[in-house]
């Protein structure tokens, strides 16, 4: 039996400590409550907000509930019923009267074009439907397209509570009626190459932020401390401009009537008749993008090369190592945190890059930032927009899940 | 020591400078024979450290040429030296395990798996470390590592090793105790070994000889004993030991003793060692340890002091005496004698003789 022990004041050493160590634990966390509330309910709650948008369409259920609730007993292989089409024939005239008709046309639309005008249409006319006549026709009257059965497929999709779709859409594949899953036709393709293209120049910008860090930190490194100030300030000095004033600056350097390419032509290196494209193309979003974040990359590797002693390398020629060996089996190893939490960085930072492609990526150099950018604004198909940032989102989870595996982020040092 | 060639390490007229306004090292002339442990000892700054660094290839002299073996190496960059080092806080690499620590100048050196393996075996059994081949540097204590950094800048058999204050990291215990195991490492190896350190103890343990570094020159070389006894100057003689030091001036010159009249007025029978004429000033150097108190013998110099101060050291007391108007004068008494009884304001007689008073530069 193991004897109670107790303080000097009586009380039992365990509950004792608990009381201390509570009391403790309270300070800690209301010093961190602010920032952790600010945090849930200006971050994490809108954000799967956002992301519940990508799988739900409970307003556009709520708008044609019973419509989509005898639409569930019609397998879609002919023509709808009256009770389908008076049902929404009803469903629709309500909506007309409280004026969210416009919604559906919207709605429907991402499901299938053309039904704006379709539903435009119809309901300036259903005022002129005779009730007791046959449904179906009268709709066919007023548009054609009521005869292809493929819109009232659209319109039975269209009206489920939540859907995948958008998933499949975010990967340029669509469901057909029957349950299967095929691409969409080719000159629709656009995302796929857009999240190829975004996962290239992710992976390219963290390769040229590498080269390009790698000596620049080392030098940084190795620096007495009054030079390797004057550096550090260099690199960090990017960090104290607004992006958008670097990014506009990299358009006046790289248009074709810009900086560089004057400097060139005046060299005589280039023709004046041949300047260079280097902007609203890969090429602008590549420079601009490396060079904004190249901050991201120098910063861990100098963290982590400060802490490597000069005299292993020295040790390591002692024995007979060249330098170059000796850098390749002592020093990179030793460097290999800074790397990889430098790469996921800016790994991470370049995937869901905007600003920069916007402005000098043009058309060949957009990324899938700017295409959920557009969706938000200017299609307005949020649900897509929010499919799109959610498989962003998972797609860095599982980056960061990767680099927790192999290195820890416990590793991760920024200075 | 079986000395093959008494100038297998050559330093001829090096001088180093950093800045191009200061020398660190100044003219050094420095013969190192084959099998010798040799240690450079000085202060910091003294430019000891400089020399091995010079001597390892980390740094070029700025004038002067470094034989090796007999040839000149001031253009063979260090990895091709075949020069082992010990660094001052080991670096060893933090991500290689005790074994590839180790074999890594082997295979740098082609040599094959199985030749490792034994050599590998052999120089932990030789630093007695034999079972430890897997683990990470990290997981080993000071005084591990340092064994194995002595491991590894032997392992490849060079014909000499650097060390450089490879031992001022460990606690004073461990420090003794890795003193004698390098020594016996030295004497069973038969390694040429040039030692940096500022610790005289270190020095004198270990060394065959001894070269003492100040203001970028060598002060004296040689053996230890011969460094504490006859101190040739009175840099030498104050940084070796402990001292006590009269100044004065000489009156009276002949072989083998001089009189110098100390700046308190008393005349003090000396051994004259770098001093020639009389007039000159002179510093006295007297160990501690060779001023008997009470005399009975015959002395050339008996003088009354006061006793100002007594610091109880375990093994001996130092007494802090005002003699011949010096308030520093340290005594050593060996804590044996006992009997002695001693108190502040006391009046002690000492005496030594005038050969163990050594009348250096002043």
């Amino acid at each position: 039996m193991t004897a109670e022990i107790r303080t000097s004041d009586g009380e039992l050493l365990s509950v004792k400590l608990k009381k201390v160590e509570r009391r403790r634990r309270t300070t800690a966390f209301l010093l961190a409550a602010p920032l952790l509330f600010f945090i849930v309910f200006a971050y994490v709650i809108p954000i799967f907000q956002m992301l519940g948008r990508s799988i739900d369409n409970a307003e556009m259920n709520s708008f044609l509930t019973e419509t989509h609730e005898v639409m569930q007993t019609w397998d879609g292989g002919e023509m709808p019923g009256e009770d389908v089409t008076s049902t929404f024939y009803y469903e629709l005239k309500t909506a007309v009267e409280n004026k969210y008709h416009g919604k559906i046309a919207t709605r429907l639309n991402y499901e299938k074009g053309g039904f704006t005008s379709l539903i435009k249409k119809t309901s300036r006319k259903l005022k002129d439907f005779d009730e007791n006549a046959n449904f179906l026709d009268q709709f066919i009257d007023v548009h054609k397209k009521w005869g292809d059965i493929e819109y009232w497929q659209a319109l039975k999709r269209g009206t489920d509570a939540y859907h995948f779709r958008k998933y499949l859409t975010t990967f340029d594949y669509e469901q057909r009626f029957d349950g299967s899953i095929e691409r969409i036709p080719e000159k629709l393709r656009i995302n796929v190459t857009l999240w190829l293209r975004t996962i290239f120049v992710a992976v390219g910008v963290t390769f040229c932020c590498f080269i390009l860090a790698y000596p620049i930190s080392h030098l940084l490194s190795v620096l007495p401390t009054r030079y390797s100030n004057l550096l550090m300030i260099c690199v960090l000095l990017p960090f104290w401009t607004s992006l958008l004033v670097r990014t506009s600056s990299w358009m006046v350097l790289l248009q074709k009537q810009g900086v560089l390419n004057d400097t060139l032509v005046s060299l005589g290196f280039v023709a004046d008749e041949s300047r260079l494209e280097l902007m609203y193309n890969m090429t602008g979003t590549f420079i601009a993008m490396t060079q904004i974040l190249l901050p991201f990359m120098v910063l861990p590797l100098y963290s982590v090369m400060k802490t490597i002693s000069p005299s292993l390398m020295r040790a390591a020629t002692s024995m007979g190592a060249t330098p170059f060996h000796a850098f390749r089996k002592i020093y990179f190893p030793l460097t290999y945190a800074g790397i990889s939490a430098g790469s996921i960085l800016v790994f991470v930072l370049a995937i869901g890059y905007y600003i920069t492609p916007a402005l000098v990526g043009g058309a060949k150099g957009i990324l899938i930032s700017n295409r959920i950018a557009y969706h938000m604004q200017q299609s307005l198909d949020w649900s897509l927009a929010t499919a799109m940032a959610t498989v962003l989102l998972i797609a860095v989870l599982v980056v960061y899940w990767l680099y927790n595996k192999i290195v820890g982020i416990d590793n991760m040092r920024l200075g | 020591m079986n000395s093959n060639k008494s100038d297998f390490v050559k330093f001829e007229q090096v001088d180093k400078s950093y800045d191009g306004k200061e020398l660190v090292v100044k003219g050094l002339d420095l013969d190192i024979a084959e099998g010798e442990f040799l240690t450079l000892l000085g202060p910091s700054g003294s430019g000891k450290t400089t020399t091995l660094m010079m001597l390892a290839g980390f740094e070029t002299p700025t004038n002067g040429e470094i034989y090796f073996d007999g040839r000149p190496i001031n253009n063979i960059p260090p990895h091709k030296r075949g020069i082992g080092m010990v660094f001052q806080n080991y670096a060893l690499f933090p991500h290689l395990s005790v074994y590839e620590n180790l074999a890594f100048p082997l295979k740098v050196r082609k040599v094959n798996k199985s030749e490792i393996e034994e050599r590998i075996n052999k120089t932990l059994k030789m630093v007695s470390l034999t079972g430890f081949e897997n683990r990470m540097p990290a997981q080993l204590s000071g005084g591990q590592q340092q064994r194995v950094a002595v491991a590894r800048a032997l392992v490849f058999d060079p014909k000499l090793v650097l060390m450089d204050e490879p031992l001022g990291a460990l606690d004073k215990n461990l420090r003794e105790s890795m003193q004698y195991e390098l020594k016996h490492i030295h004497e069973s190896l038969g390694v040429t070994v040039v030692y940096v350190t500022h610790d005289q103890g270190e020095a004198l343990t270990m060394s065959n000889r001894i070269a003492v570094f100040n203001d970028g020159k060598v002060q004296q070389l040689s053996g230890p004993n011969e460094l504490y006894e006859t101190p040739v100057n009175s840099f030498v003689a104050s940084f070796i030991g402990e001292n006590n030091t009269f100044t004065g001036t000489v009156k009276e010159i002949a072989s083998g003793s001089a009189k110098i009249e100390t700046d308190s007025g008393e005349t003090i029978i000396a051994n004259p060692i770098a001093v020639n004429s009389s007039g000159e000033k002179s510093r006295i150097s007297l160990r501690p340890e060779r001023v008997s108190i009470d005399p009975n013998e015959q002395l050339e110099n008996k003088f009354t002091s006061e006793i100002r101060e007594i610091i109880y050291h375990g093994d001996h007391t130092r007494v802090r005496v005002n003699l011949l108007g010096n308030d520093d004068f340290i005594l050593k008494v060996p804590n044996a004698s006992s009997d002695l009884k001693l108190n502040v304001g006391d009046k002690l007689d000492l005496g030594w003789s005038s050969h163990d008073c050594r009348a250096l530069d002043y």
